[in-house]
C-alpha cells in the first residue's frame, strides 16, 4: 500500500535499530515516554521494542482518550441514554469502558438505551436531521485531534437551527496532561519515574503545532521529538532522543515534518476557540483533577451543550482499589505489575480503562506482547 | 352470471407485494408463497413431493451434518446477498470436514412487510448457488414474525454430506512442524459488508468472496497431501480460527506477516478504519494445516483451482504450552495474534 508500506519497512527498521544501538551509550539507561496511544499501539503491534537495545526503555503515557475518560463522564452518557431517552452517538471505543453499577454503554444498550456507533461526528448530525422527533447527543471524546470536527458539527447544527442535536463535550488538552506528569512528585521530587524525554504526539501536533512543547523542553529540560504513528517514525524519534540526551540538549524536534508545523493548523485553532472555552478543571482517569485541561462549549452555543440541555450532574467515581491504571497512566508502573493484569482484568472483561481501548497500555501489552513474560524469546 | 374459475388464486404480486401475517399462518396464502416462490426456485424431486419430510437414500459410511444461521445486514452487498451466503456458509462447513455435500435444507424467518421482490431475489440467488454447487435444497420451512420482530429475513440452512473413507480432519490434529496455509486473500467479505453499511459513506470496489469451497477441498484432498485441519475463517477471521485450532490441538503457531495475502483495497480500508485484516471475516476462504513435508504439494493443489489462485503458506505450528498464536511482523518484531475481543464488525454473516 503506497504511502504506508514505506513507513513499515523491515530493512529500514533494522538499519535504524543498529543506529540506535550504536548511539545509545553503554552504562546508562534511556527512558522515554511516548505520550500518545497511537505510538503505544505502533510499538506493540509492530514489535518496535524487540528491535531496541535493552537499555532503551519506553514508558507508556496517558495519551489514549478512552483511557483517561473518568467513570463519571461515562455515567453521564449512560444516564442520557437510559434516563433521558436520547439517541446517544459515540465512537465505538467508548462502548466497553466499565462504568458505575457494573454498567457500560454496551450494557446500557442491551438494557434498551438507544446507543449508536458512529465513525464521524458528522454521522451523528445526520441522524439528528433524519430523526427530528428525537434528541440526539454526540458523546465527544478525545484530544485536540478530534476537537475540530466536533466544532464543525456544533457550528453546522447552530446554522441549521437543529434544536435536537447536542454534544456531551469531554475534549481534553495534551499540554495540560504533559505538564501534570512533569509536575507529579514521582517525576519531579522522588525520581521514581526516570524520564529522559518525550515522543510528542503526531495527530494532535498537526492541530496545535510544535510550539506548545517548547515550554516543557525549556522549563523541565526534557527533549521532545514529535513523531508520526508509523513504526519507522517511532524508531527515528527514539534515535533523535538518544542523540539529544547524549549531547545534553533539551529541544523540541520535529520528526513528523511531513504533517506538523511550528504553528499548527491556525484555522482549526481559531474555530476551536470560537466554540469552546477552557474548563477551570477536569477529572482525568489516572491523573485526577487537572486544572485547565479540558474544553466546554461556550454560552453562545448553549443549545447544543448536553450538559446545559439535560439535568446532568457530574459525580466522581473511584477506580477499583487494586486497579493500577492511575500509576500506569503516569508511567509509575507497567501493566504487568498490576495484580489484576491478565487475571481479573482482560480485554474481554476490562476493569480498568487501560484495558479497554487497543491504544491503552494494558490492552496493547495483553494483545500483542504478553508472551514476553511467559515464553523465552 | 359469471362463471367462477375453479381453484383460481390470483398469482403472487412479486413486483409490489409484501409478506403479511397470513403467509405464516399455514393457510392458502402460505401454500401459495411456498409454491410460487420457493418450490419454483428450488425445483427438485425431493421438494416436489410436498411431504413433511424428504425421503433420501441411505448412504453406507459416515455422514457429516452441519447447520448455520444467517442474519447479515445489509441483506444485499457487493459480491452476494444473504441467499447465496446461506448456501455457501453451510456447504463450506460440511466441506471443512472433508465431506462431499449432498443435500441442503433451508428455514426462513420472514418479517411482516418484507417485499416479495427482495425475497424472490434472495431465493433465486440461493437456488442459483445450490444449483452451481450441485446440491439440492430438499426440505424447508417458513415462518412470519410481526413487523419489528425480525430484520427482513433470517435464513437457517442445514447441510448433509458424505465423508469418504480415510478422511479424518479435526481442529485437534495440528502438530508441531505442520505448515499453515490460506487459500487466498483475507478480509474481503467483512470489508465488503463494512463498506456497504449505511453509516460509512465511502464507495469502495471491495467485493465479498462468498463462494462454495467443496470443489477446492476435493482438489486439495485429491493431491494426496497429509491434511490435518481444514477450517473456513468466517467470523473473527483467520486470527480467531487459528486461535481455536491452537487451543484444540494444544500447540503454538508463528505467522509471517509478509506472507499474508491481502487485497490492497481491503488493506487500505482496514487502515482507514483501524481494523486488522486478520480479524475480518471471509466467506470463500479456507485455512489448511498440513504436514510440513506436504505443504508445497498442498499449495500447488490450491493454486491450481480458480478459488485458490492467491493461496499462500503463512506460518508454521510449533510446541507452546501457552497455545499462543504469534506473528513475526514485517517490521522485524514479534507480537501475539490474540483472540478477537468484542466485535470488530456488526452482523456480517
Amino acid at each position: 500500500m503506497k504511502y504506508v508500506d514505506e513507513f513499515r519497512d523491515g530493512e529500514l527498521a533494522r538499519g535504524l535499530a543498529a543506529a540506535v544501538t550504536r548511539a545509545a551509550e553503554r552504562g546508562r539507561d534511556y527512558n522515554f515516554m511516548e505520550f500518545c496511544g497511537g505510538h503505544t499501539h505502533a510499538i506493540s503491534r509492530y514489535g518496535v521494542a524487540d528491535l531496541l537495545p535493552t537499555h532503551v526503555h519506553m514508558i507508556h503515557g496517558p495519551g489514549c482518550p478512552v483511557c483517561v475518560l473518568p467513570i463519571g463522564r461515562v455515567d453521564m452518557a449512560i444516564e442520557l441514554a437510559l434516563k433521558h431517552g436520547v439517541m446517544l452517538c459515540t465512537y465505538g471505543d467508548t462502548l466497553r469502558i466499565p462504568a458505575s453499577n457494573g454498567l457500560s454503554l454496551l450494557k446500557a444498550k442491551s438494557q434498551g438505551g438507544d446507543i449508536r456507533i458512529v465513525y464521524s461526528c458528522g454521522d451523528a448530525l445526520a441522524l439528528a436531521q433524519r430523526h427530528p422527533e428525537r434528541q440526539v447527543v454526540f458523546f465527544a471524546i478525545g484530544f485536540e485531534t478530534t476537537t475540530p470536527p466536533t466544532v464543525v458539527v456544533i457550528r453546522q447544527a447552530h446554522a441549521l437551527g437543529l434544536d435536537n442535536f447536542s454534544v456531551l463535550c469531554c475534549h481534553v488538552l495534551t499540554p495540560a496532561a504533559i505538564g501534570h506528569i512533569l509536575e507529579s512528585p514521582e517525576v519531579r521530587d522522588y525520581g521514581t519515574v526516570p524520564l529522559d524525554g518525550f515522543i510528542g504526539p503526531a495527530h494532535v501536533s498537526t492541530v496545535i503545532g510544535s510550539r506548545p512543547y517548547e515550554f516543557f523542553a525549556e522549563e523541565y529540560r526534557k527533549p521532545v521529538v514529535i513523531a508520526g504513528f508509523e513504526p519507522l517514525d517511532v524508531m527515528q524519534a527514539i534515535l533523535m532522543l538518544v542523540k539529544q540526551v547524549n549531547e545534553g540538549r533539551a529541544e523540541v524536534e520535529n520528526e513528523f515534518s511531513r504533517a506538523v508545523t511550528r504553528e499548527g493548523n491556525v484555522k482549526a485553532q481559531n474555530l476551536v476557540a470560537e466554540v469552546f472555552e477552557l474548563r477551570r478543571e477536569f477529572e482525568w482517569r489516572g491523573l485526577g483533577i487537572v486544572p485547565y485541561s479540558a474544553l466546554r462549549i461556550r454560552g453562545h452555543y448553549a443549545r447544543h451543550d448536553a450538559e446545559r440541555r439535560f439535568p446532568l450532574a457530574y459525580r466522581q467515581v473511584a477506580d477499583n482499589k487494586a486497579c493500577e491504571c492511575g500509576a500506569i497512566l503516569r508511567g509509575v508502573k507497567s501493566p504487568w505489575q498490576c495484580k489484576l493484569f491478565g487475571t481479573a482484568c482482560s480485554p474481554e472483561s476490562p476493569m480498568g480503562s487501560c484495558m479497554v481501548s487497543s491504544e491503552g497500555a494494558c490492552a496493547a501489552h495483553y494483545t500483542y506482547g504478553r508472551f514476553k513474560e511467559l515464553t523465552p524469546a | 352470471m359469471k362463471e367462477v374459475k375453479r381453484g383460481y388464486v390470483r398469482p403472487l404480486d412479486v413486483k409490489r407485494g409484501c409478506v403479511d401475517m397470513s403467509h405464516g399462518s399455514g393457510g392458502r396464502a402460505m401454500a401459495q408463497l411456498i409454491a410460487e416462490l420457493f418450490a419454483e426456485a428450488f425445483a427438485n424431486d425431493y421438494l416436489g413431493r410436498g411431504d413433511d419430510g424428504a425421503v433420501l437414500p441411505a448412504a453406507a459410511g459416515r455422514l457429516v451434518l452441519s447447520t448455520d444461521c444467517h442474519v447479515v445486514s445489509p441483506l444485499f452487498f457487493p459480491g452476494g446477498d444473504i441467499g447465496c451466503l446461506s448456501v455457501h456458509g453451510t456447504l463450506n462447513d460440511v466441506a471443512m470436514m472433508g465431506a462431499t455435500p449432498l443435500y441442503l435444507t433451508a428455514g426462513f424467518i420472514l418479517e411482516e412487510g418484507f417485499p416479495f421482490a427482495d425475497l424472490k431475489r434472495i431465493v433465486d440467488s440461493m437456488a442459483k448457488a445450490a444449483r452451481e454447487a450441485g446440491v439440492p435444497v430438499v426440505a424447508g420451512d417458513t415462518k412470519v414474525v410481526e413487523r419489528g420482530h425480525g430484520d427482513g429475513v433470517f435464513i437457517t440452512t442445514t447441510g448433509l454430506g458424505f465423508l469418504p473413507e480415510g478422511v479424518n480432519l479435526s481442529g485437534n490434529r495440528a502438530r508441531p512442524g505442520d505448515r499453515i496455509l490460506v487459500s487466498g486473500t483475507l478480509g474481503d467479505h467483512g470489508m465488503a459488508i463494512m463498506a456497504k453499511r449505511e453509516s460509512l459513506g465511502f464507495s469502495s470496489p471491495i467485493i465479498s468472496d462468498t463462494a462454495a469451497l467443496h470443489g477446492l477441498v476435493a482438489e486439495l484432498l485429491a493431491s494426496g497431501a497429509d491434511i490435518h485441519v481444514l477450517r473456513d475463517p468466517t467470523r473473527g477471521g483467520v486470527a480467531t480460527t487459528l486461535n481455536e485450532i491452537a487451543q484444540q490441538s494444544a500447540v503454538g503457531m508463528m505467522l509471517q506477516e509478509p506472507a499474508l495475502p491481502i487485497n490492497t483495497e481491503v488493506a487500505a480500508a482496514c487502515e482507514l478504519l483501524g481494523l486488522d485484516p486478520l480479524y475480518v471475516a471471509n466467506e470463500g476462504k479456507l485455512v489448511a494445516i498440513v504436514a510440513g513435508g506436504d505443504a508445497e504439494r498442498a499449495l500447488a493443489a490450491l493454486r491450481a483451482h480458480p478459488l485458490g489462485g492467491r493461496a499462500a503458506i503463512i506460518g508454521a505450528v510449533h510446541e507452546d504450552t501457552h497455545h499462543f498464536v504469534q506473528m513475526t511482523t514485517g517490521f522485524g518484531g514479534r507480537r501475539i495474534v490474540d483472540w478477537l475481543t468484542g466485535e470488530q464488525l456488526p452482523r456480517i454473516c
